[in-house]
């Protein structure tokens, strides 16, 4: 891709990475407006020339006969043939994926990818950040384009889960735990209930405001034709399934799932050669918080999800009042609580009353997981980051059929381990 | 407050894991006649954590260790998971609890031994051998110790 060689890009080191001796608390304003009070914040690079992403796709989520080589390429075909781009235009390819070695003995899947999608000599990396492998390939995918390095960078993740039975995904996934948490067979639904239960009574929130979180992301789904679950449940449905981790049952966990997403990014000053209508990434970080979950002063609050929400709207030159649709990871019912206050859409212990009072339905003051979220939609590890942001494209591009929301700015929380690290993700409608 | 051995006195360029393991492998290392050892590290800013790392989360360095075995705590959190993976106990009761140790709060995480508690009950640590199968689970059996510290409830009666 040619580019505007005198346009004024961002570094890929300024701005992605988090403060580190900020308070971690996100605003508390009952307004929703974020803290400004960040130090070391990004510079507001809305002048610069951006980077925009042109093209989105996903495969169906679910269970899958495909194996992830497959998964990936299908969603890459998609993706270029989204934007009308060959395969050989790719400079940069990445591959988001937590876990392949481990779930079906495969490894270098990046390369593999380049040679069935026609990339080669494209440069391939793999990321893997956990279960939020998508949102850091984001922010590897932005590098590459804000640094000059890479003019048409594609971003696949994927992973493939569902050959497994649930104990073995489930020690796979438990395998990023800290030695010490790990021989006590502490597994990520565990940290979800004794998160739960934390907050259940630190802000004496009702149960069944956990239920809602399900009940509002399973309708959904319903309408979006990629995700494993499309089918509504209840209340009682929720409350009276089987415990899994006491609070919390079946209801508030998300599937096991095979599936993949993509995104195609170039600099906006070239975007307009491909097509009328892309969205840009106006704001982005990570943060990790500690590795062991039990040294936090206070289990209910993800520091990561502050200090990468509070760089991303610094560096976006938002607030959370701006923010018209948003994808949270709702691996479990909880999280989604969690991220809605960290990110400053609620004050702390006030996040449970959102889903029961309709302001993060549909149609609401700020939706959340229209897609139907890792709940509904399913959470192939690799792909789920990415998913995020190919709904937020279609949010803001008016793509998103009987899920349609009027969107201009959406975000997207991609949380991985147990809030170990974390990337937030602002989209916003290009010029 | 340093009432094992110095931590200067470890290679420092050991990993965290490989600490853990090591000061968590009592049995093996200590004359059986000891007791085990529930290690946290102490560091020159006055904080405590488990488990052991290099360097306190600010960056100060470490001057002793703890042992929790000698103290109680109180349940911050606790949960009970049904579906356990490979080689775990089914039901698996879990807590994280908070020790105060000197006028200074840390917390560690551990099985209890029953799923009978509340938040702010007293527990206290009591050794088990092997916590899981090592040989069940995905990990490596030998990069990382088995046996650890289970949480007790404390009979108020």
């Amino acid at each position: 891709m040619e580019r505007d060689s005198t346009a004024s890009v961002p570094t890929a080191t300024d701005g992605g990475s988090a403060s580190g001796d900020t308070d971690r608390s996100a605003s508390g304003d009952t307004d929703g407006s974020a803290s400004t009070s960040v130090t070391g914040s990004p510079q507001n690079r809305t002048g610069a020339d951006r980077v925009a992403v042109i093209a989105a796709s996903m495969t169906q989520f679910g269970q899958r006969d495909a194996w992830l080589q497959s998964l990936l390429a299908e969603a890459g075909q998609a993706c270029l043939a989204d934007a009308g781009v060959a395969a050989d235009e790719v400079e940069h390819l990445y591959v988001s994926n937590m876990a392949s070695g481990e779930f079906e003995g495969q490894t270098g899947a990046p390369n593999a990818l380049a040679h069935d999608l026609g990339a080669v000599p494209a440069y391939t990396a793999r990321i893997d950040q956990t279960s939020s492998s998508g949102g850091a390939g984001i922010y590897a995918a932005w590098q590459s384009v804000a640094s000059g390095a890479s003019d048409c960078t594609l971003l696949v993740g994927g992973e493939k889960m569902t050959h497994r039975s649930t104990a073995e995904a489930t020690d796979v996934i438990a395998s990023l735990t800290h030695p010490v948490e790990y021989k006590h067979g502490v597994t990520l639904p565990s940290f979800a209930g004794l998160t739960a239960r934390a907050y259940l009574d630190q802000y004496d929130a009702p149960r069944e405001s956990l239920a809602d979180v399900a009940v509002k992301n399973h309708a959904n789904g319903v309408d979006n034709p990629h995700a494993q679950f499309r089918k509504e449940v209840d209340r009682e449905t929720v409350l009276e399934s089987p415990i899994v981790a006491d609070p919390l049952r079946l209801y508030d966990f998300c599937p096991i799932t095979d599936g993949s997403a993509a995104l195609l990014f170039c600099p906006e000053s070239v975007a307009a050669d491909y097509t009328d209508e892309y969205v840009v990434v106006s704001g982005i970080a990570g943060a990790t918080d500690t590795h062991v979950v039990h040294e936090r002063t206070d289990p209910t609050t993800m520091g990561g999800v502050v200090d990468s929400g509070r760089a991303a709207f610094e560096m976006a030159d938002r607030t959370p009042s701006d923010v018209d649709v948003a994808e949270l990871h709702d691996m479990f019912t909880i999280l989604e609580l969690l991220q809605f206050e960290d990110l400053g859409f609620a004050e702390k212990g006030a996040g449970w009353r959102a889903a029961a009072s309709g302001r993060t339905a549909r149609d609401g003051e700020i939706p959340v997981n229209t897609s139907g979220g890792l709940k509904s939609k399913g959470h192939p590890l690799g792909a789920s980051g990415v998913a995020q942001a190919v709904e937020v494209y279609e949010q803001l591009l008016g793509e998103a059929g009987p899920r349609q929301v009027d969107a201009d700015v959406g975000l997207a929380c991609n949380v991985g381990g147990f809030g170990n690290c974390v990337t937030t993700t602002i989209l916003e409608v290009g010029a | 407050m340093s009432d094992t051995s110095d931590a200067e006195t470890d290679d420092e360029s050991e990993s965290p894991v490989s600490e853990a393991a090591e000061s968590e492998s009592p049995v093996s290392e200590a004359a059986e006649s000891e007791s085990p050892v529930f290690e946290a590290a102490e560091y020159a800013d006055g904080t405590i954590t488990y488990p052991p790392h290099p360097v306190s989360p600010d960056g100060a360095e470490r001057v002793g260790t703890v042992d929790l075995a000698e103290h109680t705590a109180e349940v911050v959190t606790w949960t009970t998971a049904t579906a356990t993976p490979p080689g775990v106990r089914e039901p698996n009761h879990l807590a994280i609890v908070a020790f105060e140790v000197d006028g200074t709060e840390m917390r560690a995480l551990g099985q209890l031994t029953d799923g009978d508690v509340e938040i702010g009950d007293e527990v206290r640590p009591v050794y088990a051998s092997e916590l899981r199968d090592p040989e069940a689970g995905i990990r490596e059996p030998a990069s990382q110790s088995w046996d650890g510290f289970q949480f007790e409830p404390v009979d108020e009666s």
